[in-house]
């Protein structure tokens, strides 16, 4: 009954939560510039709208840019349910399943990129090669993290590697956990295509990595892009909350409201990172997720010396 | 040692990449003065026993290598009218690399050191083996003078680390000499900055092999 009852809440939240971490980031950047912003709840509205339009699809296009954003949101959901929220469970919980974790989100990335370079645009072909370049780095940083969790747990499920027994290995191995958190949040900030690696906000074709692959896609197909970006950013959020407060109170209505309470903290940080900063240049973009993988590795290096 | 000794070498750690990986100039003035700062924060955690001798090193440090060095420094810029950029001889991803491969090394490098019992397992000599790396390599792929101030400057705190786990055995006089020294050869590096500046109208080290006798 407690089962099913957590994975009921990890659903709707899962579900529910998203658009609104997209909404506090612009708030959060509103509030920063001194502006009133956009209500946190416009992502929601924008949803809403994109469904009830019409799509337009270029002739030259196949069934693989109308397949993009299907995947995409697809695999993005099920990363989802693969990650343990508050109650340190996940629905879909196996031996290994942070592997699938990576090659989901893998996936998508593939199926997006391919519907960019569907279109024939070369300025979204360009968008194409650039977020998988940076795909390339990001992933070693993703994974050399997994491996300090995966050493200090002793195994390898998600919800056992960001379970309430991470709790105690702060304090003994608090040095590894903070850099492989420092590396996960510039990795979070560079899947979610965030500030420091590219604006969202941004309408210039030279510049961009994310959007720039999107352009074509209108109505519900965009709808799904931005509902399947706003899941992969949760999906993230979820994995730096999860490290940075892996306590569980034992009740189920202290641990909700802690987690919840985590990812708007998450969305306000990141909302205050692109405040404060500025694009990176693009040449200097492989700089910082070598740095980020660098982190990780001296994760690892500090548990097993 | 304390629990928060460790953290605070990783983050001092940490900001020997960000200076090695920083484009702009500034950039690495503020990441060594954090450094700096931190380092001077550093003496509180080793000490058991907080006398006034700590109490004022930790002040004098903290001042002299996170306010009126960097302070300085930026002076300096401003008066040579440096370009901003760091123009280095290997690029920023080759001394990132480089940076963690001296750090790995100087991590087991460490455990072939006889240290003292309690020293064993403290992060303080890995620590500060690699701010003297960084320090070094900064030393030499960097063209800008005021590049090689800051390597100086990384090097002397990767020796202050060192100088952490001798800290109860070091008398108060010498610890004051060092802090004056570096704030001396800051100085007189500044000075000559200018001078670079003045003469040959650029602060690039390259055009110091056409000096003639």
């Amino acid at each position: 009954m407690e089962t099913i009852f957590h994975d009921a809440v990890h659903v709707l939240l899962a579900l529910g939560l998203p658009p609104l971490l997209l909404g506090l980031i612009a708030k959060t950047k509103a509030l920063f510039a001194g502006r009133v912003g956009p209500s946190v709840l416009q992502p929601y509205y924008d949803l809403i709208k994109l469904v009830q339009k019409g799509s337009v699809f270029s002739t030259t296009t196949t069934w693989v840019f109308r397949a993009g954003p299907v995947v995409a949101l697809v695999t993005a959901g099920i990363a989802v349910l693969l990650i343990p929220l508050a109650d340190a469970t996940a629905p879909l919980s196996f031996t290994g399943d942070f592997v699938l974790l990576a090659y989901l989100l893998g996936l998508g990335r593939f199926f997006t990129a391919s519907a960019a370079l569907d279109t024939g645009s070369p300025f979204e072909g360009m968008g194409a090669a650039r977020e998988v370049t940076f795909a390339c780095l990001a992933e070693p940083a993703f994974f050399l993290g997994m491996l300090v969790l995966a050493k200090l747990s002793g195994s390898l499920q998600l919800a056992d590697m960001l379970g309430s027994s991470l709790a105690s290995h702060w304090s003994a191995d608090g040095e590894s956990l903070v850099l492989v958190l420092l590396s996960w949040f510039i990795i979070l900030l560079a899947e979610n295509s965030r500030i420091p690696f590219d604006d969202p906000n941004t309408h210039l074709e030279l510049t961009m990595i994310h959007e720039v692959m999107v352009l074509d896609h209108s109505g519900p197909a965009y709808g799904m892009i931005l509902y399947g970006a706003a899941l992969k950013l949760f999906v993230f959020g979820a994995l730096v909350v999860r490290l940075a407060f892996p306590m569980t109170g034992g009740s189920p209505w202290l641990d909700w409201p802690i987690f919840v309470g985590g990812m708007l903290v998450v969305a306000v940080a990141i909302g205050v990172v692109e405040s404060i900063m500025a694009r990176l240049r693009l040449t200097h973009v492989p700089i910082l997720l070598v740095a980020a993988c660098l982190l990780s590795g001296f994760g690892i290096i500090l548990l097993v010396r | 040692m304390n629990q928060l000794l460790d953290p605070l070498l990783i983050v001092a750690l940490a900001l020997n990449f960000v200076t090695l990986g920083v484009s702009r100039i500034r950039g690495v003035i503020n990441a060594v003065a954090l450094q700096g700062i931190l380092l001077g924060i550093l003496p509180l955690f080793v000490h058991q026993d907080l006398g006034f001798r700590v109490i004022l090193l930790v002040g004098v440090t903290i001042g002299l290598k996170g306010f009126v060095i960097p302070r300085f420094l930026v002076h300096a810029l401003r008066e040579a009218t440096i370009q901003e950029e760091v123009k280095p001889l290997v690029n920023f991803m080759g001394s990132l690399l480089l940076g963690a491969v001296g750090t790995g090394l100087g991590i087991v490098f460490s455990y072939t050191l006889p240290l003292a019992e309690q020293h064993t397992n403290s992060l303080v000599v890995p620590a500060s083996l690699s701010t003297v790396w960084a320090g070094f390599l900064m030393l030499t792929t960097r063209k800008r003078a005021i590049m090689q101030v800051l390597g100086y400057l990384l090097l002397e705190n990767g020796i202050f680390m060192f100088g952490l786990l001798l800290l109860e055995a070091t008398p108060f006089l010498v610890e004051i000499g060092i802090l004056l020294d570096l704030f001396t050869g800051v100085f007189v590096m500044g000075i000559i900055i200018h001078h670079i500046n003045r003469e040959f109208g650029s602060t690039s080290t390259e055009h110091l092999t056409e000096l003639k006798g």
